[in-house]
């Protein structure tokens, strides 16, 4: 079978579309964060103490105030900056879109599933981010945490488009499995939940800091002019918590279906094969984190370093294993 | 013995637990760094010859073979140990749990997280009746008091928990016994050549610690035909599309033979063994004939591929002529007119193939003892009495008199790793059981719910109605509030 170049150009066209819909949400979202600020001033969260079965402020919905629910915008009244943050978010849906059809049109152009390259896995990485994003904020205001998601996916998709690009054509033998589909798709959904689990963990250490200051008594500084437009310490700290909670199951799926397609194409299902290592690396890491966020004088700042530091695995394993390290998982395409 | 308890508790508690599964990944990493014997034992040779003073010294502290090496398994061991002797006792505690009854009611439920409250007519005891009823068909666990209920639910987080766990031991263990029992082997099968099942027959072969040879199951199979096909025209020309292997196989000595097709990532599956298509290369045919024009050669040798294009090279050893004979070369599936490179294939399929040779005379040095390749020719006592171009079909006639050598054409080859590994089954179902024991206890709040039923000075009982969890419960409002309606809380109070 041969590759429809018009299909393929398509895709190409789709893909330079779709970044500069990111470009704009980008620009839009800064606009909306620079006016925006959290309803309530900064305080010190509740104590933490899961020993005296105190739930946290965040997860705690009294019925009393039934508007406790998801439709809350996370304390952050974008105010002035709400216009803007329509905007982006409209923008965000059109890149996530046109990226989406990117990847289709690229699959058909070849007829087959389009996950086969360094190219296509940066594609539907950045589509998983996008797409994570789009699916958590319709039933919650996220607008907050739109730049933190649209840069994430224009350096995605500029890297793929520069450094990774690939002209459509047919798989090597050893993709041609259907296991692609299960073990890849997996991987690179989670992919897209851990970068947001991510950017929730870095947002959570800077408003953690900004809280510690006026806790302490000092001066806000920059940092807390910025805390002020994003959710509480306790609330990012727990969205960031779901989400980890909720993918480190599937990143578990990711890896033994895997394994299950090494087993099939490469005579074990095991080999310490430098990507192997480094998944299995990540996936320790993150159930470091589960762990510290169960362990007293861990949770918090520490189990968001170590969320960090799991995200770090995930791009050292993409970009510096998959390019520079010589293994069996010789598909980067490059 | 207090030092030992001591250091049990210390063991086994989630902080060092923590560390632990730090030290492992951070352990991990000089394996993905250093080329590793048991996955590239060619790339450690090679780097402990480009680096004769750090290799040895890495050597010593195992970093080519980290995952074998006594500090990797002790971290793991230890882990684990930690694990079982934390999540023993949680099995314990846990098993008591699931016999027991929920704590009661608290005194003051207006102080919970979740709490709802209204006047009713009903009884106490018709209240506390019906809803216990109620609750316990709605999946949760009810004890009942005269003027209280209590309620739990979501002991499947603390059973997936476990679970989850175990079977990480499980795993484990698996890995070990397929690791031990098991084995592995490599061989290069010529198109219409055979294999039979042992150890003899394999090119390399890794036996597990408890192997033995009787352990190989007799099958065999005969290649028949390899095919590979390729990318024609654009940025990836070359690039392989698609590679099978068609073989007749003979499941043991007395089963019919049965044809089968062997492709990358569909290995042909028989009497616990396994047999993946690994690679492939050409095997040039050659006939060399003596002086007086007799046969002395006559076979395919194998080339092992030198680049994507399968540049191939290889050698033909005939000793059985005065001097030996000895053929050193190239097999080029497809040449071009431009040498300047030397002899190199531009594409690698069999479009237009040559073989480019260099003939030697001398002694092959067979009978020195030394074990010798089979790709190579020790030419220490040989003398080079020629080179020439071939195309099939085309016979040279070797100075010195030396004889003939014709090259008949060409046979494809294929090679396979074949495997053993009684413990992978174990090994699937463990990481099944993982992934399943992971949603649970992820998943799954553990939360309690009450009522309470107290008699108000006005008309009628107050009923209060409240939930707790010990962890993150996204749905605990909604639920109580179901759980409410199920009092028949007026709407407009939930
Ligand atoms: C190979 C080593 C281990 C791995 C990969 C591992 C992994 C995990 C994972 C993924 C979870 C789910 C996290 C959660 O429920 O929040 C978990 C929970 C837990 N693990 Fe481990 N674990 C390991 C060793 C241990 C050890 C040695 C202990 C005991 C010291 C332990 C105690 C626990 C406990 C108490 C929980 C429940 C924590 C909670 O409810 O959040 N684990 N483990």
């Amino acid at each position: 079978m041969t590759v429809n170049e018009t299909l393929a150009q398509a895709s190409n066209a789709m893909v330079y579309g779709s970044m500069t819909a990111f470009t704009g949400a980008m620009v839009a979202f800064s606009v909306s964060l620079a006016k925006g600020r959290r309803i309530e001033t900064i305080e010190v969260s509740a104590q933490r103490t899961s020993a005296s079965h105190q739930v946290r402020k965040g997860s705690t919905a009294t019925l009393d105030e039934p508007s406790v629910s998801t439709s809350v915008s996370d304390g952050v009244d974008l105010g002035e900056g709400r216009r803007a943050g329509n905007i982006g978010m409209s923008l965000t849906w059109l890149g996530t879109l046109l990226l989406g059809a990117a990847i289709v049109f690229r699959g058909l152009s070849a007829g087959r599933v389009p996950i086969g390259n360094m190219y296509e896995f940066s594609l539907a990485a950045g589509f998983a981010v996008s797409l994570t994003y789009c699916s958590m904020s319709i039933s919650r205001d996220l607008r907050w945490l739109g730049l933190f998601i649209s840069i994430p996916v224009l350096l995605d998709l500029g890297l793929a488009l520069t450094v990774l690009y690939t002209e459509s054509a047919q798989l090597v033998p050893a993709l041609n499995s259907y296991w692609l589909a299960i073990h890849v798709s997996a991987a690179v959904v989670c992919i897209g939940a851990f970068t947001m689990g991510a950017a929730l963990s870095g947002l959570y250490l800077v408003a953690q800091a900004a809280e510690d200051r006026v806790a302490a008594g000092k001066e806000p500084g920059r940092s807390s002019a910025f805390a002020q437009r994003i959710p509480s310490a306790d609330r990012l700290d727990l969205m960031s918590y779901r989400i980890h909670a909720f993918m480190f199951p599937i990143w578990t799926f990711a890896v033994i279906a895997g394994a299950i397609w090494a087993e099939a194409a490469w005579g074990r299902y095991w080999g310490w094969d430098p990507k192997e290592t480094w998944a299995f690396i990540t996936w320790v890491i993150y159930a470091a984190y589960l762990h510290a966020r169960a362990t007293a004088g861990w949770r918090g700042k520490k189990a968001a370093y170590v969320a960090i530091a799991g995200y770090a695995t995930i791009l050292f394993n993409y970009f510096v294993v998959n390019i520079f390290v010589q293994g069996l998982h010789s598909y980067s395409g490059l | 013995m207090a030092t030992m308890r001591w250091l049990w508790r210390q063991l086994t508690s989630m902080r060092i637990a923590l560390i632990l599964l730090f030290l492992l990944a951070l352990a991990s990493i000089p394996g993905s760094i250093f080329p590793q014997r048991g996955t590239s034992p060619l790339r450690v040779n090679e780097f402990l010859k480009d680096n004769p003073t750090t290799g040895p010294i890495l050597d010593r502290f195992y970093m080519f073979d980290v995952f074998a090496s006594p500090w990797f398994a002790s971290i793991y061991l230890l882990l684990f140990i930690s694990l079982t002797g934390c999540v023993l006792p949680r099995a314990v505690d846990h098993y008591k749990e699931l016999r027991s009854q929920p704590p009661a009611a608290p005194r003051n439920l207006s102080r919970l997280p979740v709490h709802l409250q209204w006047q009713s007519n009903s009884t106490a005891e018709q209240v506390v009746s019906e809803t216990a009823a109620a609750w316990k068909k709605r999946g949760w666990r009810v004890r009942q008091g005269d003027e209280w209920l209590s309620a739990e639910k979501g002991y499947a987080r603390e059973t997936g928990n476990l679970l989850f766990h175990l079977s990480l031991l499980v795993l484990l263990v698996a890995v070990g016994y397929g690791g031990a029992v098991g084995y592995r082997g490599t061989v290069i099968v010529r198109e219409d050549a055979g294999f039979a099942n042992n150890v003899t027959q394999y090119d390399t072969f890794a036996p597990g610690r408890l192997f033995g040879a009787d352990d190989l199951p007799p099958f065999s199979f005969e290649l028949k035909d390899f095919e590979a096909t390729f990318q024609r025209g654009g940025q990836q020309n070359g690039a392989p599309r698609a590679f099978r292997a068609d073989v007749i196989v003979k499941d043991d000595p007395k089963s019919q033979p049965r044809p089968v097709t062997i492709e990358v990532n569909y290995p042909l599956r028989t009497s616990g063994i396994t047999v993946y298509l690994v690679g492939h290369g050409f095997a040039p045919e050659f006939t060399v004939r003596d002086a007086a024009g007799k046969v002395v050669w006559e076979d395919a040798a194998v080339f092992l591929p030198q680049d994507s294009a399968f540049t191939s090279s290889g050698v033909v050893k005939v000793p059985d002529t005065v001097p030996q004979i000895g053929l050193q070369g190239f097999f080029l599936p497809t040449v071009t007119d431009d040498f300047s490179m030397g002899p190199k294939s531009v594409f690698p399929a069999a479009d237009n193939p040559e073989v480019y040779l260099s003939a030697w005379q001398g002694d092959l040095g067979l009978d020195s003892g030394m074990p010798q390749s089979v790709y190579r020719i020790d030419t220490e006592n040989m003398e080079r009495i020629g080179i020439e171009e071939l195309a099939p079909g085309e016979t040279w006639n070797l100075p010195n008199s030396a004889g003939t050598v014709e090259f008949t054409g060409y046979r494809q080859w294929a090679s396979f790793v074949i495997t053993k590994d009684p413990g992978k089954g174990w090994a699937l179902g463990a990481a099944i059981a993982s992934i399943v024991g992971l949603s649970l206890s992820l998943l799954i709040p553990r939360r309690r719910a009450w009522l309470r039923v107290t008699a108000s000075e006005d008309e009628g009982n107050l009923i209060e109605v409240a939930g707790l969890s010990k962890t993150e419960a996204p749905g605990l409002a909604d639920e109580i509030s179901q759980l409410a309606r199920l009092v028949n809380a007026p709407e407009e109070k939930l």
